[in-house]
């Protein structure tokens, strides 16, 4: 397994130490020649470690990039723009409907929320590696600073993340704890959670989710949330078309996400262009 | 139009009703008229624009946006407004172009003419954000969908006024959009309006269903009477000398479909009944009404084999007096000396059921059930006064005991609100055969325990899941309660059942002693 420091300590956190047979760490920046190919791992900006591969072989270059984002995010290393031949981009939000907000603004209706209601607890669906953290932190660095209460399923990454140098404030257990603690304060949780029957100890909970998908508000009534927060760890249509153009790639291959569109759009600009169906992916699959 | 969007995003997020109520009462004192009472109607569905069409719409965004990205993302989103609000390109400076009110953009896109239109909604689009550009798409192509009744809105404007819902519904129908005499009547700086009772819808009694076990023993049998409840629909005959329209529960006017009874009325009155198809007075079976139901006219066949009756059994107004604040029982003789000149052929009177005793009432019921197929029987308080909505007390409806059948448990799928965190929606099942066919769906008539038990019980015998619907092991024996079963192309066992609910889970019961289709094909009608 090869992956950057990060990427590896994370792995491990989640699926064991003994996920992999072996592990080989890769800092960022650092070619590493692999028969005749060089291989170099560059921030993609999705969560803290998070890379492209830039792969040189006989002249050419290829970038893998990975789930990426190019918006700035104080819990990942930021993106950085890698010029290639060949760009294999993801397209998750890949359709122009996505364009996501100011992250900012969309925590200051969390927290305007929360002074409005203080009678009732806000209930935040975030996946727990990556956009629990983020939204954390950017509930901290709007000036938020009471304490946050963790499904359990939320622990052990966050706990990872302040061992890395990301201050996420005061973190609590929400296990266990009387109903009385709730109201006025944010509780996260995994989106799976939010429906099932570890919500029914909260009380009269607004129910947020923070997720590019909240950008349809149908879509939002449909899973039930009453408060959706636009916060996105990949790259919404502009950034997608942005980075394709700025890449100066001749070919683009397109997948995890509506290739189909992301496609149609390189193809009209002159570039070679093709979806690639990875197998073993779901439509819609975390953010 | 910014507040306005904002209220709409709350309406449809929000799952709670008094969130709702809230909301809309918020808006409501705070908005200036006119916009308040356009945005009321936008809500309560009684605006209707016809200027601009959706197709117009989609070739003003395909103007602005590749065509086919457009296409695919209208496929992902699944709704015109919310895409083109989304998928409008952002416009460098948003600030500077205020955006018009709700009453006067309304006011616009009615009276634009039709060349200039598209080229002023694209300035609009330009100048809004996207929440603004789905509000105002909303707005112009009609039908919000925000989960919003036109009886929750009233209750906001009761709720932020102070004003009694009753009241409100009294006068609602009679009103005119933006309202501005209803909001100064409710803002206290006006007098009640006045509406032409002659010629309006007037809200409806309703009655609850008896509790046998908790009402017979306080109520006296002398202060009551008592009516066979009919199966028909019920409406309200608003007749004003020649031209007489025909009201449905909801003050829907249903008067072009029952052209054969408009014509056949006369004179000053609002009355309510019964509507009903048959000979000389003698009911037909519901389905034979319903073929009438839902049709613009009447197909010639239909006039013939299914004329359309009313069986009165009550009286709002009498040559423009209203009575609705007399008691029942004076509302009667009134009715009753109306209808010795203006009965006809089309109109009769509703018989008043004598009876002692509720054991007397008891034993009609049981016999009217058996042997003439009633429904059931309405109560009636003689000293009540006809309000609007559903008060407690003075109107009971008394069905006969419902059919029971057992069935299978097939399907759950989650509920909604409080309970989305639970598996409360069941499809049931019956046997055809070898193999099980639904029958019908029932989320109701079980206790919060007996809910706990059957989401436990759902999670534990899961075979298969579509989306979020779960199927289940066939194992499960329900028993079902409902009024009656009629035939049901639409539904595989060929049968549809009226107000299916669970009324007991037989968690003893094997699945292969529920019961068959042929039980209950013999309970039709």
């Amino acid at each position: 397994m090869l992956a950057t420091p990060q990427t590896i300590d994370i792995m491990k956190h989640r699926y064991g130490a003994n996920c992999a047979g072996r592990f080989q760490e890769l800092a960022f920046g650092e070619p590493l020649a692999i028969d005749d190919a060089v291989v170099t791992l560059y921030p993609a900006g999705h969560i803290l470690g998070s890379a492209q591969v830039l792969i040189e072989y006989q002249g050419r270059r290829a970038v893998i990039t990975g789930d990426y984002k190019t918006y700035p995010d104080s819990t990942a290393q930021p993106f950085e723009l890698v010029p290639c031949d060949l760009f294999v981009t993801e397209a998750t939000f890949g359709l122009p409907v996505f364009q996501h907000p100011d992250p900012a603004a969309e925590i200051a209706r969390l927290l305007a929320s929360v002074a409005a209601q203080p009678e009732r607890c806000h209930v935040i669906g975030a996946y727990a590696l990556g956009k629990a953290q983020r939204v954390i932190k950017l509930i901290r660095d709007a000036g938020h600073d009471a304490p946050i209460y963790l499904h359990g399923a939320q622990e052990k990454l966050c706990g990872y993340y302040m061992e890395q140098g990301i201050d996420l404030g005061d973190l609590r257990k929400a296990l266990d704890r009387d109903k009385d603690a709730f109201p006025g304060h944010i509780v996260i949780a995994p989106p799976s959670a939010l429906r099932d029957r570890w919500s029914r100890r909260l009380p009269d909970p607004v129910v947020c989710q923070a997720s590019g998908w909240m950008t349809i508000k149908q879509r939002a009534k449909q899973s039930g949330v009453e408060l959706p927060l636009v916060i996105s760890d990949h790259a919404d249509w502009n950034e997608l078309t942005d980075t394709i153009a700025a890449t100066g790639a001749d070919t683009v291959w397109v997948t995890h996400g509506r290739e189909d569109a992301l496609v149609h759009w390189c193809r009209q600009r002159g570039l070679t262009a093709e979806p690639l169906y990875i197998q073993g992916r779901e439509e819609d699959a975390g953010e | 139009m910014k507040n306005f969007a904002a209220l709409l995003e709350t309406l449809l997020l929000t799952p709670s009703r008094n969130a709702k109520i809230a909301a809309m009462a918020s808006y409501f004192q705070t908005t200036p008229d006119p916009d308040r009472g356009v945005a009321l109607a936008a809500i309560t569905r009684d605006l209707s624009l016809a200027n601009l069409k959706p197709a117009a719409l989609r070739q003003l965004v395909m103007a602005r946006v590749d065509p086919e990205l457009y296409l695919m993302s209208y496929d992902y989103v699944g709704d015109m407004a919310e895409t083109i609000s989304l998928i409008w390109p952002a416009s460098a400076d948003t600030s500077t172009a205020p955006l018009p009110t709700v009453a006067a953009f309304i006011d616009t896109v009615e009276k634009l003419p039709k060349a200039q239109l598209a080229d002023h909604i694209a300035s609009l689009l330009d100048a809004a954000g996207p929440a603004e550009r789905w509000a105002m798409i909303k707005l112009a192509t009609g039908g919000l969908r925000v989960g919003v009744s036109a009886r929750l809105a009233k209750t906001a404007l009761a709720a932020y006024s102070g004003q009694d819902l009753g009241e409100i519904e009294k006068i609602w129908h009679g009103l005119e959009v933006p309202y501005t005499e209803l909001f100064a009547w409710l803002d206290g700086t006006g007098p009640r309006p006045e509406i032409q009772h002659g010629r309006t819808f007037h809200p409806m009694m309703l009655a609850n269903p008896i509790d046998e076990a908790r009402d017979f023993d306080r109520l006296t049998p002398a202060d009551y009477q008592a009516e066979w409840k009919w199966d028909g629909i019920r409406v309200q005959l608003v007749i004003d000398g020649d031209s007489s329209r025909i009201f449905s529960r909801t003050g829907d006017d249903i008067s072009a479909a029952f052209p054969d009874l408009a014509a056949a009325l006369g004179g000053h009155a609002v009355l309510d009944g019964e509507l009903l198809v048959g000979h000389d007075f003698n009911p037909l079976a519901f389905n034979c009404l319903q073929q009438r139901l839902n049709r613009k006219t009447p197909a010639k066949s239909h006039l013939k084999d299914y004329p359309a009756f009313v069986r009165v059994y009550d009286m709002l107004f009498d040559n423009g007096e209203d009575l609705r604040d007399l008691p029942l029982s004076e509302r009667r003789t009134r009715l009753e000396t109306w209808m010795v000149t203006h009965a006809g052929p089309r109109l009769d009177l509703s018989d008043l059921l004598a009876f002692a005793s509720w054991e007397d009432l008891a034993t009609l019921r049981a016999e009217g059930a058996a042997i003439h197929g009633h429904e059931g029987l309405m109560i009636k308080q003689r000293s009540s006064l006809y309000a609007a909505g559903r008060p407690k007390g003075p109107w009971f409806k008394w069905k006969r005991d419902p059919r029971l059948i057992d069935t299978v448990m097939m399907y759950a799928q989650r509920g909604h609100g409080r309970r989305s965190s639970f598996y409360s929606d069941y499809t049931f099942g019956i046997w055809r055969g070898n193999e099980i066919v639904p029958v019908g769906k029932a989320y109701s008539g079980f206790t919060d325990d007996e809910l706990r038990a059957l989401d436990k019980w759902v999670r534990a015998h899961t075979t298969n899941r579509f989306g979020p619907v779960r199927e289940v092991e066939k194992q499960l024996v329900v028993e079902l309660a409902f009024d009656s079963a009629h035939d049901s192309p639409r539904h595989k066992s060929g049968v549809a059942l009226r107000f299916p609910r669970i009324n007991r889970i037989r968690w003893d019961k094997p699945a292969g002693e529920a019961d068959t289709i042929e039980t209950v094909r013999a309970l039709i009608g």
